[in-house]
């Protein structure tokens, strides 16, 4: 039998598989995050990165629970403290039929950073390597400034180029699909900005065959029109499901909902970087103070305290968040086991405030988004009420997120709701970025708007970023945790669940980072 | 009438600059791009970098100076989340926008007038107050919500129309349009028709106004009286001298329409102007915002410049240069 000929029957076979038969070998994803560009190093953002792991690949990869598993690379391993060897997989070709090699890796790292025009670039992640060295076309030596363990790790964020076809094309070059050529399951086919990406199946790709022929990537930011799509039967599957959505979704018997606890934590800033009064922190009867109280450790205990999480991820998130005392959920890498949420305690948290010298409460505004994060504004709200119970009489003030993160970047608030999503699956990310000392020579504390700092907790991550072992690092990071935890640096409030909808003859792996990808959608059986 | 011309062009040149000036320090004021763009993982070296390659570290005028050089030669500046020109981006999307909301005035025309006229020639019966009541619903409900409804009833519940996006297109003078498929068609009707809501009911009111007034004109009942057909009375003597304020609106919220897509846009995901531009706003990217409004100046004054002209035409005694402008 010709293999064209086995492909065309096998093909029928599939399709008498699936119910609809072509139709059903089309997906039509619709996402709420538009997708801004086809080149995988223009802009670093979440729906463009969920988009690059279509058509292209990285040398590692994470998985569903965000592990890190090898991808064009099959192994890596320290050959000493400032050197990575990768192992790059055996014939793996490029979509217009060139080799992957090492020299492409050389090439790709030299780009990722480079860029023009660059919003934000992926040079945080490859500009600690110092020399690339191609030992075969099939090995390759990464050598870093500085003993950094996180390298395989960040380079799972890094696709992979060509270097005959990419060198000197430009961004445009990607969006019209001149070059937009990668490893990956698909193929490109066509992108209308803001509109829509169709994608077909990469037939000669080195992993596990897809079993979609054609994906359509639709881009639908109105929450109630994405739902409607999937309701009305135009598309597939969507993401970002509003959380007032959810529960009558998993009631209907059209529609199959996936939901997994993310890694995106949801918590308050407070401001540490004042010791003479804090902008928006008043005595009882609204008269300034001379000291920050939020410098008090005992008053930072009794605002957590004070608030009530259940209710808050139960009513406010309707189930779509659980409860957080730390910056990872179960189950991640450097999670502490058994360190749960502060237990909801008002009378506690008065005392605790009567001790620190404010029998009589205090003022306080909060700040918050009211567009960014999912139910951003209710949240305080409720964060706001549960604090005037215990007698902070608290305003609640929200915004749109354009005016809001200037401004608290200029630390212009005294308490603010933001969020972290730690894309690398450990607690070094939101280590580093919001409780590390704010630091631009270690790239410390860059999120770090409240200012909080503590000696002790950077020389553990210190520690934790130069050691290679994958165990004593988590002992550090985990030690490193409590300490930002128990002097309660930042409020955690929850950690969200991410939750998508499909037709109910499809199955979803959920992705804890919250990526969007053809992959992890599958027919039922 | 060249003098008059001459004149409201360079007052339309001043227009245009100082809504230059507006814009510009309109966006600036809103926030920080690269609060937005910059992914979180970001330290501080690299917010530098991303900043410097924006261009956001000069001073404002220099800004302001800049763009208005690049925008004398026709350069509007580069999207900083599609790194690609804004000006193309929008070109790009506005066939979809303009088809959109000519599909929209095709619909006001083709329901208001004749709705209108029979309101009018008949104010007092039961049908007549029926098409007025609408008209105030028509003027009252908020667009999106019509547009969820609609999409709730046609498209989920009954299932006869696509519930968003943009159907099949094909290709015409080099655009691609999609009132040329039936598949397109379909994918059109809805978001046409929401968007239309608005502008059926002003062109009832309007055309209602009208007939009202002429009817009692000494011309109208003179033609009566000469024993013309009530048809002939109709479409000829009350129609015709209705048809110049229904014009004049009619044009000028063309304008409004297109500029004003954006919520019919949004909710049924219509790769158009106005959902790039509500894109654009979500993610601060300056220059397709600038780029979109100044297309917007643009587009309002060649219409008014039109209707203007237009006037002149249809109506005998409007004379340009007789205008002190």
């Amino acid at each position: 039998m010709t293999a064209g000929l086995r492909s065309l029957l096998l093909a029928a076979a599939s399709s008498l598989a699936f119910a609809g038969g072509a139709a059903a070998q089309t997906l039509t994803i619709a996402v709420g995050a538009p997708v801004t560009s086809i080149d995988p190093h223009y802009h670093n953002l979440s729906p463009n990165n969920a988009l690059a792991e279509h058509l292209f690949d990285g040398l590692t990869g994470t998985d569903s629970r965000a592990r890190l598993v090898p991808r064009l690379a099959e192994s890596w391993r320290a050959v000493d403290d400032t050197t990575w060897e990768f192992k790059l997989r055996p014939g793996v070709k490029f979509h217009n039929g060139n080799d992957f090699t090492a020299e492409d890796v050389a090439f790709t790292i030299a780009r990722a950073g480079n860029v023009p025009n660059s919003p934000s670039s992926f040079g945080i992640y490859t500009r600690v390597v110092s020399e690339v060295q191609v030992v075969d076309p099939h090995t390759v030596r990464l050598r870093t400034r500085t003993t950094y363990p996180l390298l395989p790790v960040d380079l799972s964020n890094v696709m992979m180029l060509d270097r005959q076809t990419h060198e000197n094309a430009a961004t445009e070059d990607y969006n019209s699909g001149k070059v937009a050529f990668g490893t990956g399951a698909y193929r490109f086919v066509r992108y209308t900005p803001g509109d829509r990406i169709e994608l077909e199946r990469n037939d000669a790709y080195w992993g596990q065959r897809e079993p979609w022929q054609r994906v359509n990537y639709r881009i639908i930011v109105n929450n109630a029109a994405r739902t409607a799509a999937l309701l009305a039967g135009d598309v597939d599957f969507i993401d970002q499901v509003p959380t007032t959505d959810i529960a009558r979704m998993k009631q209907d018997n059209r529609v199959h909902v996936s939901e997994v606890v993310g890694l995106r934590i949801i918590y308050l800033a407070l401001d540490h970087s004042r010791t003479d009064g804090s902008p928006f922190v008043a005595g009882p009867n609204g008269e300034a103070l001379d000291r920050n109280p939020l410098k008090d450790v005992r008053v930072r205990r009794a605002l957590s305290m004070a608030i009530d999480r259940e209710a808050i991820t139960s009513r406010v998130m309707e189930g779509a968040a659980i409860p957080a005392g730390q910056f990872l959920p179960e189950g991640v890498y450097s999670h502490i086991p058994g360190y749960g949420p502060p237990r909801f305690d008002p009378d506690g948290a008065r005392r605790l405030l009567a001790e620190a010298g404010y029998p009589n409460g205090l003022r306080i505004s909060i700040h918050g988004p009211n567009d960014r994060y999912i139910n951003d504004a209710r949240i305080i709200q409720a964060v706001g009420s549960f604090w005037t119970r215990i007698g902070v009489r608290t305003q609640v003030e929200a915004m749109p997120w354009t005016t809001f993160i200037a401004r608290a970047g200029r630390q212009e608030f005294s308490a603010f709701l933001v969020g972290w999503g730690s894309s690398t699956g450990e607690a070094s990310s939101p280590l580093r970025s919001l409780v590390a000392t704010f630091d631009r020579e270690k790239g410390f504390g860059a999120s770090n708007r409240g200012r909080y700092s503590n000696p002790e907790l950077d020389r553990l991550l210190e520690q934790a970023l130069a050691t290679v072992d994958d165990e004593k690092r988590e002992k550090l990071l985990q030690d490193a945790t409590r300490i930002a935890m128990d002097d309660v640096s930042i409020i955690p409030i929850h950690i969200q669940k991410n939750t998508w909808a499909m037709k109910r003859n499809l199955r979803h792996d959920a992705r804890a980072d919250e990526l969007t990808r053809a992959q992890d959608v599958r027919p039922a059986n | 009438m060249t003098v008059y011309l001459i004149r409201r062009l360079m007052q339309s040149a001043l227009v245009v600059l100082a809504m230059t000036v507006i814009l510009f320090l309109g966006v600036y004021a809103i926030g920080d791009p690269i609060e937005i763009l910059i992914s979180p993982d970001a330290d501080q070296i690299e917010r530098e970098r991303a900043i410097a390659a924006l261009g956001l570290d000069r001073p404002l005028w220099e800004q302001y100076f800049t763009f208005l050089g690049n925008a004398l030669q026709g350069d509007l500046g580069r999207s900083f989340v599609f790194n690609e020109p804004a000006l193309k981006l929008i070109l790009q999307k506005m066939p979809a926008t303009l088809e959109l909301a000519l599909a929209a005035t095709v619909f006001a025309i083709i329901l208001g007038l004749p709705l209108g006229l029979i309101a009018g020639l008949k104010p007092d019966a039961i049908y007549s107050r029926v098409i007025m009541a609408t008209s105030i619903l028509g003027f009252s409900l908020p667009t999106f919500w019509v547009g969820l409804m609609l999409i709730m009833v046609f498209a989920v519940q009954l299932g006869w129309l696509p519930s968003t996006g943009r159907g099949p297109t094909a290709e015409f003078l080099g655009v691609q349009w999609s009132f040329l498929t039936t598949d397109g068609l379909r994918y059109l009707i809805m978001p046409a028709l929401n968007l239309s809501l608005f502008k059926i009911s002003l062109v009832i009111r309007l055309t209602r106004a009208g007939v009202r007034e002429t009817v009692l004109m000494d011309y109208v009942k003179f033609a009566r009286a000469k024993g013309l057909s009530p048809n002939r009375v109709i479409f000829v003597h009350v129609l015709k001298n209705i048809l110049i304020p229904v014009v004049t609106v009619t044009a000028l919220e063309f304008g409004s329409t297109i500029a004003f897509s954006v919520v019919t846009e949004s909710i049924f995901a219509w790769p158009g102007m106005g959902k790039l531009i509500i894109d654009s706003i979500y993610v601060l990217d300056r220059p397709v915002i600038v780029a979109y409004l100044m297309i917007i100046v643009f587009m309002f004054i060649i219409l008014n410049f039109t209707v203007d002209v237009l006037y002149s035409v249809l109506d005998p005694r409007v004379r340009l240069q007789d205008q002190k402008a």
